[in-house]
Formats: C-alpha cells, structure tokens, sequence
C-alpha cells in the first residue's frame, strides 16, 4: 500500500512536470491526497487527466461568477479548484454558481471540500443526477460511492449551504426535554451550598 | 528584566545555523527521558557464529511495544559504501509497530534489506541500515575473543561500530503516515521514533560483536566492557538528502527554533541563579571540553572551527573563573552578552546549548511544542491584500531583498533530485545541465521576485486576484504568510548562492537531532556519532542527565 505522503509527493512532482507551476503542484498534492484519504479514487483520475492532457485542450478558468460558460473545451479541474479554493471568501454569497462543463469532476472535488473548510459552510455539487456533500473536509457524503465517477460532468452546480441545523426545532425541545431528566432539583439548602458562591454578588 | 527573543535575521543565517550543538531540546536526549521507564527486553537473537541472522529488541509500556527487527547480512568489502546509491549493507533495521509475527519478520527478511527498493506496511514505523567501521569491528572482535579489551585510542578516533547511512520514517516506501501514530503521548515530539531506532540498533552493534567474538574463541573470549559500550556510539553519515527537509518543513523549523530561543530568553531573564545551578553549568563546560578535544576530523573548514571553539571555551573559562560572579543579577544575561561581544558564532551557540543544562523547568515544557501539525498552515489566506503581503516581505526578509540576483555568484547553483535515486543535489547552474527541472528551493531569490511583482501591482488588489496571474510564485507566496506568524521559518540566506556550504543545513538539523563531532567530508556530507556517552538501555531507569558532557573516549 502506498503511504498519504508518498502519494502527495510523487503527485506535486507529476503535476510540475506536466506543466504546472510549484505552487499549483503543490495544491494538487494536497487535493489527491485527501481524495486518497477519504478513499476516492485520486491517483487514477489524476493519471488519467495528464494522459489526456498531454493531447488534448482544457479552458483555464481564473475568475468565477455565477454562470461559467467554457467556449468550446471544459474546464481544466485544478486551475478551476485552485481558482474556486482562493476565491472562496468572495463567492460564498453567491448561493448557487453554475458551471457547463468539468473535466474529471473528481479532482474538482478535492478542491471544493478544502473550500468548505476555510469558508466555514458545507457545499454541495450535483451534475447529472449525481449529488456529493462536502463537510467542511471533514468528510464527503455522497450517492457515488463503489460508481466510476465520470470524465466530464456537465451542468455542474455547486451551493453553499448557510451554517443551520439540519432538524427541527420540536426534535431539539423533545430530546431537551429527556435531557433535563439528568438534572437535580434543588432543595434551599442545595441553592445555598451546592454552587460554591453566594446567592448575592452585589459586593 | 524582559529580554527579546533574538532576531530571525541573525539566528536564521546559515552560518549562525551551522554553528548549532546539540542540547537539552535535543531529540535523541528527548527520547530518553521519555522512555527511561519502558521495559527494554532482547526478544530474539538468532545469529550464526559470523553474526549473520536475525534479531529483534523491544520497549514495552502497558499494551504499546515497539520493536527493532534487525537482519545482519554478509557483504563484500567492494560492496560497502556511505554513499546512498549502494544496495547492500551489513545490517538493515526496521521499527515495528507492536511485536512482529513469524509472518511479519519473513516478509520484513524480504524487505528491509533492499531498503529504498522494498516495500514496507503501516505496521513499520522506521528504516535504517548501517555499515561497520570495519577498523573498529574487526580490531574489537580480534581484542575480545583474545580475552582482552580493545584500544581505547583507536575506538576514540571512530567512536561507534557501525554508521547508519539512512534512516527513513514517515510514510516512505510504504512505512505508517505520521497521521496514524500522531496521537501517542510518547511520540509527541520530532524524530523520536527514528531516535529510538538509532538507540536500539547502537545495543544490537555491542551484541552483535560480543557474539562473533565469542563463536571466534569460546573459551577465552570477553565481553566489551559495559564502560566501554557506553563511551561508543553510532555513527552516521549525512548528505544532502536532509538539507531540502529544514526548508519544505517551514512550521516546523520554526518550533525548534522558537524553543531553543525561548529556553534561552527565559533563563537570560532569570534574576537570582542558585549556586547549584551555576555551578552545573560552569562544570559542564569544563568537562565539555573533552568533546571538543576528541572531536576528531580531516576538514580544514572544521578544523578551524574546532580550534576557534576551543579558544573561546577556554577564554570564557577564564573570564567566568577570574572575572564572573554568579551573584550579580541576571547573571546569564551577563554571560550571553560576553560572549556576542567576546567569541565566534561556534562558541556563541556552544555555551547557550549548555546554559539548558540546570533548567529542566524550562526545557520540558518546551520538548513538546516541538512538533508541528503543517497542515493547518498550508492555505494561502487569498482575502488579505498585495499591500499586506508586501509589508510582511519587507519587515520579514530584509537582507534577502538586498540580493542583487542579477550577479552569477548569487545565482550559481541549483537544487535538483537525482533520477538515479531520487535524492536531492546541488550543482552548477551555469556548468551543468538540469537547471530547467530546478527544485523549488531557492527562497531568497523567489521571495525578491515575489517582491518586485508586488511592487508593481496595486496594494488593494486581493491576495486571490494577484494569484490569477502570477501562479509562478504561488509556493513562495504561502511561505511569506506562514513567515508572518512563524518568525524561525525560514533560512535568512541564499540557499544557491556560489559561497553557499550546504553542511550548515545539515549541522542544522543534526544539532536538534542530537548529534556529536560534526566531521565533514566535503561541503556537502558529513559523518556525526549519536549516543556517545548515553547510558545502556539496562541503565536508563537511573542515568545522569548529563551524559553527554561525561563521555571518557
């Protein structure tokens, strides 16, 4: 098997050596390893995107709005996700931003679950009829897994989803409720001696 | 009295870094205290009469064990070498997580003795292998199985029975992530696993050359002297395979730094020292000087340094005899201040590693802010502004921004990885060829252009939009962030300029590692000698923490 940092070392080099700069190679380290980690399938899709690279076109997308439209070719996955990564902060209150076409969906991922984590808010991505949430990095829930995730994902839709709980609020007073059962009712002598300090702090 | 922390600008020169000894903060020092009261045990010893076969040794606390797993192997004498394109040694280590099945040591007999080319599982923490100092061990085995012990003379001028020429942890060749083991108490602390390897394959040498001496003369052979063991170490030889980690590991760089220099603000701030405390501190540099004088090498450059070291030591001696009073406040400070004024960078740092000596309270708290969780400070902080970014590069790197990188001998070599054996190097970029495939090491030279850009963008501009165009100087970028809060982060020098000595990477690394006798043997490797002195693993319940001023050959 191999280990997280050899699989984050060998993919910075791979990614420099395909053309991309250090510092963006060291990006794609991290996002491969993480997929590797969560037990998405990092390495293959990473391979298979420099194959096709070497090849093929893939639009660079630097600044993200709402609706991204690629002009003929989709977009590349790791400029897209650096770009989307260091934008994050900016276009969260966005809500919903849209994107026609991915190339390799899955190391977009990557980069969309480290995004969660810095801006605080979970996000979710759908693309033909598949729907993936991505935790704070914490972890990604999805309706993919044991499926071969594709090579290109079109109508691509990414939300943020604004910090609220995911119950309702008759669900948290009921469990509340059998909470308080844990809790001692206090006698006069327990209101006076149970806390340490005195009934009154006006000293 | 309030002192400072010393400047990042003086301390983080290379010269000042490879001046550095090693200390109370030390890791292998760290790994002793740590494991003084684990239950040491030899499990296993299996070696024919010429000391080929099998061994393994433990510590054991509660349900944790971890085990050395040896295997000493039959080389010919062309086939030894230091260098890290060999493929065969005489012995092979790896630590194993737990104790090793019959299944585990056949699959480890298959694997760690091809080093780089095997692979290991998450169950193996370490790897190592190590080559004898033939002179030593054969003159030991000869001296034992005559019944007699061996020449002290000759084992001072090695000092160890075998060198390691790489040990290897975290996650290469197939060995555990940090990330698995990170959460043990016993861990919490650089290297410490490595350290433990290094001390139990230095018992497995004393056994191992015990045994051949006795299969060679049963009835009259001896066993090394206890005393002896003690006062031999292991050796190891170093290149530049160390030298890009102090740079790629910038968060920790700066905990090491930070401890030391924090150790040293807090005793320079203490007002009243006891007589005890001064006394330690004065004794250990006097016995300290038997290190110096048996630090034996064939570098000129270390041999002058050796003998400004010595000349300071002594002339600081003196003053603290003759001219000191430990009475006076702050009489630490006083010292510290002598010594910027009155000796070499060598002497300077020399004195305040031993200054650690009587403070425990200090040292032990900070042996485990030592560590560094990296990952935390890996995103770049796009919100923040270029004029932000730029005042940071400005009041950060100061003398890095005086660099005329135009100039050939600011900009001679550059760090590669070898195909061979991918390993880092460092060659001439106008002499050789690969410099298109440059590493991205040379900081100084990124940071000023990074610098240049900036100047020309506008300082409200976004850290986010300066990066959509400017992605070539993304890596230095997160450098200049992690600097901001990491002030010991980075080397204040040029790391591929033509005077650069790489050693001082080295000697930088190897100080906090623990290590003794820096001999160079050339600008760009080096052999040291760990656990010189350290007590015996039978000994560690009850040993002197200053062991490492004591040694007696």
């Amino acid at each position: 098997m191999k280990s997280l940092s050899e699989i984050e070392t060998t993919v910075k080099r791979a990614s420099k050596a395909i053309g991309f700069d250090w510092g963006i190679s060291e990006e794609v380290g991290k996002s491969v390893r993480l997929l590797e980690m969560f037990g998405f399938s990092g390495i293959k899709n990473i391979n298979q995107y420099y194959n096709d690279k070497i090849d093929k076109k893939f639009e660079n997308l630097n600044l993200i709005s709402n609706n991204n439209q690629s002009t003929s070719t989709p977009f590349c996955p790791i400029i897209l996700g650096v770009s989307f990564l260091d934008q994050v902060k900016t276009i969260d209150n966005i809500g919903k931003i849209k994107f026609d076409k991915i190339a390799f969906p899955l190391i977009f991922l990557s980069f969309l679950s480290r995004s969660s984590e810095v801006v605080g808010k979970k996000i979710i991505i759908r693309f033909d009829k598949k729907e993936l949430l991505l935790n704070l990095n914490v972890n990604i829930y999805s309706n993919l897994f044991n499926q071969e995730f594709p090579v290109i994902a079109n109508n691509v839709e990414v939300e943020f989803i604004d910090n609220q709980d995911n119950f309702k609020e008759s669900e948290w007073q009921n469990l509340y409720r059998l909470s308080e059962n844990t809790f001692v009712e206090e006698s006069e002598s327990l209101k006076q001696g149970g806390a340490g300090a005195g009934l009154t702090d006006n000293d | 009295m309030k002192i400072e922390l010393r400047d990042p600008n003086t301390i983080m020169k290379l010269s000042r870094l490879g001046s550095f000894h090693q200390s109370k903060l030390s890791f292998l020092r760290s790994f002793l205290n740590e494991f003084k009261d684990w239950e040491y045990k030899k499990d296993l010893f299996d070696l024919d009469e010429n000391g080929y076969g099998e061994a393994v040794y433990s510590f054991k606390k509660k349900k944790r064990v971890y085990s050395l797993v040896c295997f000493a192997n039959r080389i010919n004498d062309d086939e030894r070498s230091d260098r890290v394109i060999a493929t065969k040694w005489d012995a092979a280590f790896t630590l194993h997580d737990g104790v090793p099945t019959k299944d585990d040591i056949a699959r480890l007999k298959n694997e760690v003795p091809k080093q780089e080319v095997g692979r290991l599982s998450f169950k193996e923490l370490t790897l190592s292998r190590a080559n004898k100092s033939l002179r030593v061990f054969n003159h030991v085995v000869d001296s034992l199985s005559k019944g007699s012990q061996p020449d002290l003379d000759l084992l001072s001028k090695v000092g160890y029975l075998y060198r390691t020429t790489a040990v290897y942890g975290s996650g290469k060749f197939g060995l555990a992530d940090r990330f698995r083991i990170k959460n043990r108490e016993e861990i919490n602390g650089p290297f410490r696993l490595e350290m433990m390897l290094v001390y139990l394959v230095r018992q497995f040498t004393f056994d191992q050359v015990n045994h051949v001496a006795h299969h060679k003369n049963p009835k009259k052979a001896v066993k090394l002297d206890k005393k002896i063991c003690k006062n031999l170490g292991i050796g190891n030889s170093t290149g530049l395979g160390m030298a890009p980690f102090i740079v790629n590991h910038p968060t920790l760089l700066n905990n090491w730094i930070l401890s030391r220099e924090t150790a040293l603000k807090e005793i320079r701030e203490i007002e009243i020292v006891d007589s005890k405390d001064g006394n330690l501190f004065v004794d250990c540099v006097k016995k300290s000087l038997t290190n110096i004088t048996s630090w034996n090498t064939d570098s000129e450059y270390q041999k002058n340094k050796i003998k400004s070291l010595l000349k300071d030591v002594e002339k600081f001696l003196n003053y603290i005899e003759n001219q000191f009073d430990f009475n006076m406040k702050h009489p630490f400070n006083e010292i510290y201040l002598w010594l910027e004024k009155e000796t070499c960078e060598e002497c300077i740092e020399y004195v305040v590693s031993i200054m650690m000596e009587p403070y425990s309270h200090i040292t032990q708290p900070l042996v485990s802010n030592m560590s560094s969780d990296e990952e935390k400070y890996f995103n770049i902080p796009t919100s923040r502004t270029v004029g932000e970014l730029r005042n940071i590069i400005e009041d950060k790197y100061p003398n890095i921004l005086d660099i005329d990188f135009e100039k050939k001998e600011n900009n001679q070599n550059f760090w590669f990885i070898s195909k061979n054996k991918e390993e880092p190097r460092l060659a001439d970029r106008f002499d050789e060829h690969g410099s298109e495939l440059e590493q991205p090491l040379a900081i100084a030279r990124d940071i000023k252009k990074l610098h240049e850009k900036l100047l020309a963008s506008q300082n409200n501009l976004t850290i986010a939009d300066f990066l959509s165009h400017n992605s070539k100087l993304r890596h230095v970028v997160r450098r200049a962030f992690i600097v901001e809060k990491f002030p010991y982060s980075e080397i204040q020098d040029n790391t591929i300029g033509k005077s650069i000595m790489p050693i001082d990477m080295l000697r930088l690394k190897l100080s906090f590692f623990g290590a003794l006798k820096f001999d160079p043997r050339s600008d760009k490797w080096l052999r040291i000698c760990m656990f010189q002195g350290a007590p015996l693993p039978s000994e560690l319940k009850n040993y002197d923490e200053q062991w490492v001023y004591k040694a007696n050959i």
